[in-house]
Parts: structure tokens; sequence; C-alpha cells
């Protein structure tokens, strides 16, 4: 069976680098940036966003909501 | 046309709740106004309404808190203690611009006091009460029908401002059988909405906040200027008093309540006697009337105050009638209630007559 | 092939950021609140009652009329609010202080009413917002700001187990502990809110959900250990369940 193959998208303002989701990540997908954003924070990036399963694991534990999680569909 | 009847103060109160369209009463009990939510208990299944006996004044409070936000009439009542663990509540009320009337039975204090009637609470009542700049409408009847009529206009003026509106009444009125005609049953359905700011869920427009609260000092000063001007219109609009014979008075007693009302006999005595006193008896305890009182003091032989307290309204009375006349102040306290025989011989002792 | 969002920010959310300390879960809560509200298709109807506390803000946050009650007095406001509309549905959000601490009048009698309202309860074993004092419930030997020492049983009594004190009040139609510290809980927290709204949705009576959460900032760790510390201290004094299910599980 293929593995479900996912990817998300990271709200870079709203992230305050907590690194919740990169803990529960079971791909390892993200990774914190090098840069700042406004706030001050290193937010999170899905640096290796070809291994998303789409586990929804990172949306569960972000505590400011900044991720939006895709799952790859059969086209309509 | 209505018919008089004859109740006693507290359920007068209550029925004319009703008449003004209240459903909703929360209450805690304690002397002296147990007939009030005892009444209120009775009356509030019979119209639909609801009647909640609640688990402290605190949670009182903050449940007329909860139902004002909604923009629905309700009313409490309760009695000197209770109305001071009220306070917090009060001020968040205040603040939020939430209308509610709340009654006080004021009872002998300080602390826990007696049962018997008192004025004592009319610093906590006019002078804000609870944390924070604001005042409250404070409405004091001397009669069973004035306390009719008051409720109702209390509804009518917290609705009108946004604010909570408090009756001050004692267990003297409380307690008291007097003939009322109360008014027709209000039409629920004309009573305000406050569709502009009520908490009735966001449907079809933008979320509605009501809180007593900003981070922003800039933000909450300017709330506060609001509330302010909000007060100026009170004041210039919503003062109320009686006149009590003072077309050719050289005495004028002050009092308000049930001291008032016992005052009035004391102008016949002393008229009897030829002293020529009258009567002013604020109406609204806030806004306190400065502007007629001091008018009627000027070129009066005597301002006697006369209150159920230490003189409580009398700073109040000294800042309307200035140094227009001379001024003296009788009271008793503990929950005494003066008879109008110990008004008038104070009244000669002043005079020295 | 084409990707197709699965999981995004709720509807039942403002756009406003919380105002909360990196990797504090109250987000989390919020957030699971906000999808309930979406999936009950109730936001239009739904009143918030925000406590005092961190979480003062979240009247702000949720997407629904919302007002702030004073410390502690939520289940009072909530109350008045479905008294006055019983066709709304009104939720309170508090912190422990504000609940089990100042506020244990009022939670109590409002479930032992069976008051018509929800109730999702933070418990982060801290004040957060003062700057982590003793709550009610902090732990033996935890320190806060006020227990330098750690906190005594002799000088400061037990932690508080509101949820086990609640169950006893006949009012109660839901009444849950859960925790957030990682995805698998955080989707039966939600369950347990969804039902806890439905409790009141059917009006069967008071609804609680009461959720273990982190305060890094106050516990003084980062938030990824704040996770771990949640299971290893806070879950063996409060233990985890359904202590009350009056809502069946046909929903
Ligand atoms: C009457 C009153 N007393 C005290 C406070 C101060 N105060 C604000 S928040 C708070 C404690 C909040 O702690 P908690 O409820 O646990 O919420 P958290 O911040 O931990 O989420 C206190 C004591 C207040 N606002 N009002
Ligand atoms: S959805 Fe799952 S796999 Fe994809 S990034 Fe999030 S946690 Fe990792
Ligand atoms: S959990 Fe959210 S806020 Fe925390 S690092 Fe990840 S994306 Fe950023
Ligand atoms: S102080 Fe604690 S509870 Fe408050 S926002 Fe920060 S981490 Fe969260
Ligand atoms: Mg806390």
């Amino acid at each position: 069976m293929p593995r479900v193959k996912g990817k998300i998208e990271i709200d870079q303002e709203r992230c305050k680098g907590c690194g919740l989701c990169i803990s529960v990540c079971p791909m390892k997908v993200i990774d914190f940036g090098e840069g700042f954003n406004a706030k001050g924070y290193h937010p999170a990036e899905p640096k290796y966003v070809e291994k998303c399963i789409a586990c929804g694991f990172c949306y569960n534990m972000c505590p400011d909501v900044c991720i939006t999680v895709y799952r790859e569909v059969e086209s309509a | 046309m209505a018919e008089r009847v004859l109740v006693k103060g507290t359920e007068a109160i209550g029925e004319a709740a009703i008449r003004a369209g209240c459903r909703l009463f929360f209450g805690y009990p304690i002397t002296p106004q147990n007939e009030l939510p005892e009444y209120m208990s009775k009356r509030m299944p019979e119209v639909g309404g609801t009647f909640l006996q609640t688990e402290s004044e605190v949670a009182t409070i903050n449940m007329v808190y909860g139902a004002a936000c909604t923009g629905t009439r309700v009313m409490t009542s309760t009695s000197s203690p209770g109305f001071s663990l009220m306070q917090e509540g009060i001020s968040y009320m205040a603040c939020a611009q939430l209308p509610a009337v709340l009654v006080n039975v004021v009872r002998g204090g300080p602390g826990l006091g007696d049962i018997q009637p008192s004025q004592g609470d009319y610093w906590q009542a006019t002078k804000g009460g609870g944390h924070g700049d604001y005042k409250l409408i404070v409405l004091a009847p001397s009669t069973v029908q004035e306390a009719v009529d008051l409720t109702v206009l209390a509804f009518d003026l917290a609705d009108k401002y946004r604010t909570p509106v408090v009756i001050i009444a004692d267990g003297v009125i409380g307690q008291m059988m007097e003939p009322v005609t109360f008014p027709e049953f209000r039409n629920l359905n004309t009573l305000p909405k406050h569709d502009d700011w009520a908490l009735t869920g966001a449907n079809g427009r933008e979320k509605h906040i009501v809180v007593s609260f900003d981070i922003d000092p800039h933000v909450l000063e300017k709330m506060n200027l609001e509330i302010v001007e909000k007060l100026r219109k009170i004041e210039a609009n919503e003062k109320r008093w009686e006149e009590y014979k003072l077309e050719d008075a050289e005495i004028v007693i002050t009092a308000f309540g049930t001291v008032g009302r016992i005052a009035k006999s004391v102008v016949e005595q002393a008229r009897k006697e030829g002293i020529k006193a009258g009567l002013f008896r604020p109406i609204t305890l806030w806004p306190f009337p400065y502007e007629r009182l001091e008018e009627i003091s000027k070129g009066k032989k005597l301002i006697l105050d006369v209150e159920m307290n230490m003189g409580q309204m009398l700073e109040d009375v000294k800042l309307a009638v200035k140094d227009h006349a001379r001024i003296e102040f009788y009271g008793r306290m503990g929950g005494v209630v003066p008879t109008p025989d110990e008004i008038f011989e104070a009244l000669k002792k002043f005079l020295n007559v | 092939m084409a990707f197709q969002v699965i999981l995004k920010r709720p509807e039942s959310l403002t756009q406003r950021e919380f105002t909360y300390c990196p990797g504090c879960t109250h987000g989390i809560i919020h957030r699971i609140i906000a999808e309930v509200i979406d999936e009950l298709g109730i936001r239009e109807k739904t009143i918030a009652v925000a406590p005092i506390g961190c979480s003062v803000f979240a009247y702000q946050f949720f997407n629904t009329d919302a007002t702030v009650a004073a410390h502690g007095r939520a289940p009072a406001v909530a109350t008045g609010m479905k008294r006055a509309r019983p066709d709304l549905y009104v939720f309170t959000y508090q912190g422990d202080g504000d609940l089990a601490a100042i506020g244990t009048a009022e939670i109590v009698h409002a479930a032992n009413r069976g008051e018509k309202i929800t109730t999702i309860f933070v418990n982060n074993a801290i004040y957060g917002m003062t700057g982590g004092q003793m709550a009610p419930t902090t732990l033996l030997g935890m320190k806060t700001t006020t227990t330098p020492y750690g906190r005594k049983a002799d000088n400061d009594g037990y932690p508080l187990h509101v949820a086990e004190i609640i169950k006893e009040a006949r009012g109660v139609a839901f009444l849950a502990r859960t925790k957030v510290n990682t995805p698998q809980d955080v989707q039966k927290t939600k369950k347990a809110i969804k039902k806890a709204f439905l409790a009141q949705i059917k009006g069967l009576g008071f609804g609680m959900v009461e959720v273990l959460s982190t305060c890094p900032t106050n516990w003084g760790i980062d938030p990824v250990s704040a996770l771990k510390w949640l299971e290893e201290h806070m879950v063996p004094e409060y233990p985890l369940g359904v202590f009350v299910d009056k809502v069946g599980d046909e929903q």
C-alpha cells in the first residue's frame, strides 16, 4: 500500500518557535528555520516536506494554530 | 382603570418590576428584604419568568451581570452586608455599562450590624461603592407608591443609560402596607433589545464583546471617558426631588427615604407651633439635586439635615448649600428610627426655642 | 493528484494572535474548543465567558460573542446568560486559580444546579498570569514563587481534585479529566469537550472537562520538557478519566 503523501504549511509570522510540532512529527519533517520573524522567534519550517504523511500530529500540538495540513488526493 | 391595592413595600417593588417587564430575578436571603425574593419566587413562574436563589451575593451579582450582558431586564435585591459583597460585580457592571436594577433594603451597620432600618449605605450607594471611577443612579422612595413608580423608572433609566440603578429602601418602606396603583404590564416586545451591543450570538453580524477591561491604558481611559460623559448626561437630565411646604419656609429639613417621610410630620408639627418649616427630599440620591437645594437654601434660617446614619447625605447637603445658610445635623444610627417628636426637639434646640 | 486541506485554523477562532507564551498549551485547548464549536455548527449561538488569568484575552480569540467574568465568577455569569437566553450556548474557560480557588463556590453550585452550561477547566498547577504563585492544584513539593521551599501539606494543604469533588453533584451530565501533552490526548480532549457541549445542547445538565495543561514559563522549563513533566508529575496526582457521562455515544 502506497504511503499517504502529505504536506504542511506553517504561518511564519504566527509561529512562536516553541518546537512542539518538531517534537511530535514522526517523520522529522519540521525543523527550526535560520531567520527570525517579526516577533523575534525562529519559526519552524517544513524542511523535509516530501516525507510528510499528513498525520496531523504537528497541527494537533501547535499552540498557536499556525499549521495547515494537506493530503494528496486523486484529482477530481 | 388600574385599581388601588394594599401591599407591602417589598412586594410592591417586586410586582412593579414584573409590570416593568422584568422576568429574571436572582437573590440570596438576607433580612430585612426576604419578602421580595419570596414574592418573586411565587410570581415569576406565573408570568413565565425565572427566579433563582443563588449561593451568595457574589454569585448573585455576577448572574445579574451575565443576564444583563444579553440585554435582558434583570433584578436583584439584598440588604447591606449583601450589598457590600456585590461591590466587585457592580464595579464590573458599571465599567461594562450593563443595565440592571439592584434593590438595597438597608439595615443597621457597619459589620453584621442588625436588621433594623438604616440609611448607612448612602455613601456606598452614591459615591461608587466598588473600585474605580463610576457612579450609579440611586433612587430613594419614601412611600410604597413611590417605590412602585421608581422601580419602573429604574428599569427605564438602566436601559436608557446602560447602567446599574440602585433603589435604596429600608425596613420601614419594605414592611409598610400602603394602597398603591400598579402600572399596566409592559409589553415585552416593546422593551429595548440592545441589538447594537448585547451578547445574543454573532448571527449574521460581527461578534459582540462586553467587558470591563482593556490592557491598554489609553483605551481604558477612553472607556472611562465614555462613562464620565454618560454620567454628566444623567446629572443634567435625571435629578429628582420633592419640595414640601417650602414656599414660605424659613427652615428647611433635608431628608431622604423613610426619614423624608417622617420629616413631613415634623414640618406639620413645627408649623402648628409657628415655626415655618419645609422639607427638601432628594429622590435621586445620585445625581444629587445640588443646584436646586442651593437655590432654596438662600436666605434660610436653618438647614436641618436628618438621616438614619452619622451624616452621610450631609456632605452633599453642605456641597449644595455652601455658606448660604447655617447647616445642622440630627441622626440616629444602628437601626434606630427617629420619631417626629425627637426630630422636632432637635430642631427647637438648634433654634434655641 | 492534488493536495487538499485536511486540517486548518477553525472558523470559531478570530485571526488574533494568542497572547500565550511559546509552547503554552492554553492555545491547543482554545483550538479544539473552536473546532468543536465549528463541528457542532453553534458558533452563531454561542457566548464565551473568559476568566481572569492568562486566558483573560480569550474573549478576543473565540469568534463568538464574549465577555470576561470577574475572577472565579464565570459560572455565575454563564448562569445569568443561560437563564436569560436558554436558546443560546454558553461556555466558560477557566484556570485553576480562577475555578479552584476564588471560584470554588460558583463552580460547585453551577454543577449542582445542573446549570446547562459548559466549563473548560485548565489545570496547569499554577497561577500563570500573576507570575507563578501557588495554585490549589500545585503539587506537593512543587516550587512556586509563593512556595519557594516547595508546597508543604501542613502549611499549604493538598492539591485540590476538582473533578472528583464535582462528580458528586447530581446536576453534572458530563465530566472528564484529560490532558493535552500528546496528539492522541489532544484528540481525546476534543472528544470530551464535544460531549461537554452536547450535555448542554441536549439539555442534560452541566458539562465540564478538566484539562491538564502546561505552563512552561512558570514551571521554568522549555515547552517540550513541559509536556513530559505534565506526564510524569501531574498525571499521577490527577488521574485521567471520564467521571460522569450521561451523553452517551450516539452523537
Ligand atoms: C478579585 C481578584 N483577585 C485577584 C486577582 C489577580 N489574579 C489575576 S489572574 C490570577 C490567577 C490566575 O491563575 P489561573 O486561574 O490558574 O490562570 P492561569 O493564568 O494559570 O491560566 C489572579 C490571582 C484578580 N484579578 N481579581
Ligand atoms: S502532518 Fe505529520 S508528518 Fe506531516 S509534518 Fe505534521 S507531524 Fe510531520
Ligand atoms: S508548534 Fe506551532 S508555534 Fe510551535 S514551533 Fe511549531 S509551528 Fe511554531
Ligand atoms: S504564564 Fe504559563 S499559563 Fe500563562 S501564557 Fe505563559 S505559559 Fe501559559
Ligand atoms: Mg493556572
